[in-house]
């Protein structure tokens, strides 16, 4: 009733291509914009913003990331958390030797390293695919964790062998370091992920989403249609890995301020934005937001929602009850919807569409 | 199509191929086989299962690497390719099983027919404006002429996974047309389908080469479809050319009429 194309008529091409083509999808779109850009940092809780909306801001691009080289090209990476850890080091490493720049700038900057890695440990995926090239990028997962502690260089020879973040302003404001405060650090992240959501969106619409799609679907035919089958993979693994890198970056100088990065970007940090991924929806780009928004936000509301509702939880009965929680859920939604939360989402649209009316 | 059509239709040899062997291991999948295809005329290969035909498709756009033998395509002498390269020179094709982009609409899988024609970089395409929304518009309206050709017009935005195949069939063909082939080849483009569907089908082959002019190389079994569509028909059995000629001719060789028939030992 409310939900409805009818009477949007397109007249061009350009209104019927764009990626929003239902007025209701645009006024629902710029409502979470204003929410999380307006009302959120104004209003939220030092608890919402530090334990809810940044990380998931974080796995939601590393999620958007896995998904472009999973969920559109249909290429298997294990090294998710391998790459996020490339994009840390890379602006760690960038911003000790050049801290004049600002720190936005390297923050970016260092996805076109772990691009440069990604595109170096996906060369394997034009011979190999599916579990193989699963197990192929795990070497890039084990190889790089390796350099994380084995190349003191990295780490500027800390004596830790942690990241350390630094004090960084942009516009004479604190966004990373000790001082900086939740909505700064929240603003930038939240400015970083709209932007890079918004290019992702355009490339998968258009010629080189398409591309990735027909490798995922059929590469025999792609390759027919003069889609070079190496050159789209390397450049899936490259964006992937851009935004990985930029999603590591981000988790280690907005979200956590620093620490040992070894445990940050360990295989259970490749696997986790995989579940992401799989649960959101492969191919989808809001189906990466509620995949990061399930896995991430779910512990944190249970273990802090529970009691809030009178039930009582402490030290680790509740971890082990938010663990098995977690699984019994995500079980609960893949059997639901084998094809995630996305498709969850879209058949939920349709049945708007329609409503009141049965068909 | 009267018999004096086939006369005119005798343009100059777009593709040759000059005794060509190709073999897997032990197994000899064609041996030493020529024939050529001329510009704007229909060319059916036809002969009994395993005879080679699809092997000779893929060797023809470069799947398969012949052992032996040269392919000659508008004038350039090749005997290893790779599909990108035979796509990017003019040469495109359907599948005898549906080979689409199942995922994708079919506006997008007929668009990916497009790709070679897109030359925007990568920036623009980042923002999807400006060159690259263009581009995307200009293809667009190609594609869309296409849609309408083919009359699906209404399963534009339909995921073609969910298709039925006789439709199936149809967006394979638009999405091969869209890369405006000089060469297009078709394996088994009416396998499977009832008469009706046949003859869309062979509504649209033989408007695709009167309308756009577009040389058509087509793998069938329906005999008299075959007879119908094409200009010239080539034989092969068990790897070997049995005859070349046209559709009479090639139903009044022996050897064909043996070959279909089986002969009495």
């Amino acid at each position: 009733m409310f939900y409805r194309e009818t009477g949007q008529f397109k007249t061009n091409y350009a209104d019927d291509m764009a990626v929003f083509p239902i007025l209701q999808d645009r006024l629902g779109i710029a409502l979470i914009l204003a929410v999380a850009f307006v009302l959120i940092p104004l209003t939220g809780s030092n608890f919402l913003l530090s334990s809810v909306m940044i990380p998931f801001l974080v796995f939601s691009l590393a999620s958007i990331g896995l998904n472009i080289l999973t969920g559109y090209t249909g290429l298997i990476s294990l090294g998710t958390g391998a790459f996020m850890g490339v994009g840390a080091y890379a602006c760690y490493k960038l911003t000790t030797l050049f801290p004049e720049v600002n720190i936005v700038v390297w923050i970016v900057a260092s996805g076109f390293f772990s691009s440069l890695v990604g595109v170096l440990f996906g060369l394997p995926s034009l011979r190999i695919k599916g579990f193989y090239l699963a197990v192929a990028t795990l070497a890039a997962q084990f190889f790089l964790q390796w350099c994380f502690t084995r190349i003191p260089w990295l780490y500027n020879y800390n004596t830790s062998g942690a990241i350390e973040v630094g004090q960084r302003t942009l516009f004479g404001i604190d966004v990373t370091g000790p001082k900086a405060s939740l909505e700064a650090r929240y603003m930038v992240l939240l400015t970083l992920v709209t932007v890079l959501t918004w290019v992702a969106s355009n490339l998968m619409h258009g010629r080189i989403g398409r591309s990735f799609m027909a490798v995922r679907d059929m590469d025999i035919a792609a390759e027919l249609m003069g889609i070079d089958l190496l050159k789209t993979k390397l450049l899936a693994f490259a964006v992937s890995s851009f935004y990985a890198g930029v999603a590591g970056a981000a988790m280690m100088f907005l979200w956590y301020g620093g620490g040992e990065a070894n445990d940050a970007f360990n295989i259970n940090q490749s696997f986790l934005i995989l579940f992401m991924v799989i649960i959101g929806g492969l191919g989808s780009m809001i189906g990466s937001f509620f995949g990061a928004a399930f896995i991430s936000m779910l512990p944190t509301m249970l273990k802090f929602g529970l009691p809030a509702l009178g039930i009582p939880l402490a030290g680790a009965t509740a971890e082990h009850l938010t663990y098995i929680l977690v699984g019994a859920l995500i079980i609960f939604f893949l059997i639901v919807e084998p094809h995630g939360l996305a498709r969850l989402w879209q058949i939920g649209k349709q049945k708007l569409r329609m409503w009141p009316f049965p068909y | 199509m009267s018999a004096t059509d086939h006369s005119i239709r005798k343009g100059e040899v777009l593709l040759a191929v000059d005794q060509v062997s190709l073999s897997f291991g032990g197994v000899k999948a064609i041996t030493d086989v020529s024939f050529d295809i001329r510009k704007g005329e229909i060319r059916a290969i036809i002969g009994p299962n395993g005879a080679g035909k699809t092997s000779m498709l893929n060797v023809i756009n470069g799947f398969y690497h012949p052992q032996q033998g040269r392919i000659t395509f508008k004038g350039q002498t090749r005997s290893k390719m790779r599909p990108s390269v035979a796509a990017s020179q003019g040469i495109a094709r359907t599948f005898q099983n549906v080979a689409l982009f199942k995922g994708m609409s079919t506006l997008d899988n007929i668009m990916s027919g497009r790709t070679l024609k897109m030359n925007s970089n990568f920036f623009w395409q980042c923002l999807r404006h400006g060159p690259a929304m263009a581009e995307e518009i200009r293809h667009r309206e190609f594609v869309e002429d296409i849609i309408d050709f083919l009359e699906i017009q209404a399963i534009r935005k339909v995921p073609v996974g969910k298709l039925p195949y006789g439709l199936q069939k149809r967006v394979e063909l638009g999405r091969a047309l869209a890369m405006e082939p000089d060469l297009l080849l078709l394996d088994e483009p009416m396998a499977g389908m009832n008469l009706e569907e046949k003859e869309d089908m062979s509504r649209f082959i033989i408007d695709v080469n009167t309308q756009y002019g577009t040389t058509i190389a087509l793998i069938e079994h329906d005999m008299g479809v075959v007879m119908d569509l094409s200009d010239r028909v080539v034989v092969l059995e068990y790897g070997r050319k049995l005859a070349d000629g046209t559709p009479d001719e090639v139903k009044a060789d022996q050897n064909v009429i043996d070959a279909y028939l089986g002969v009495a030992h």
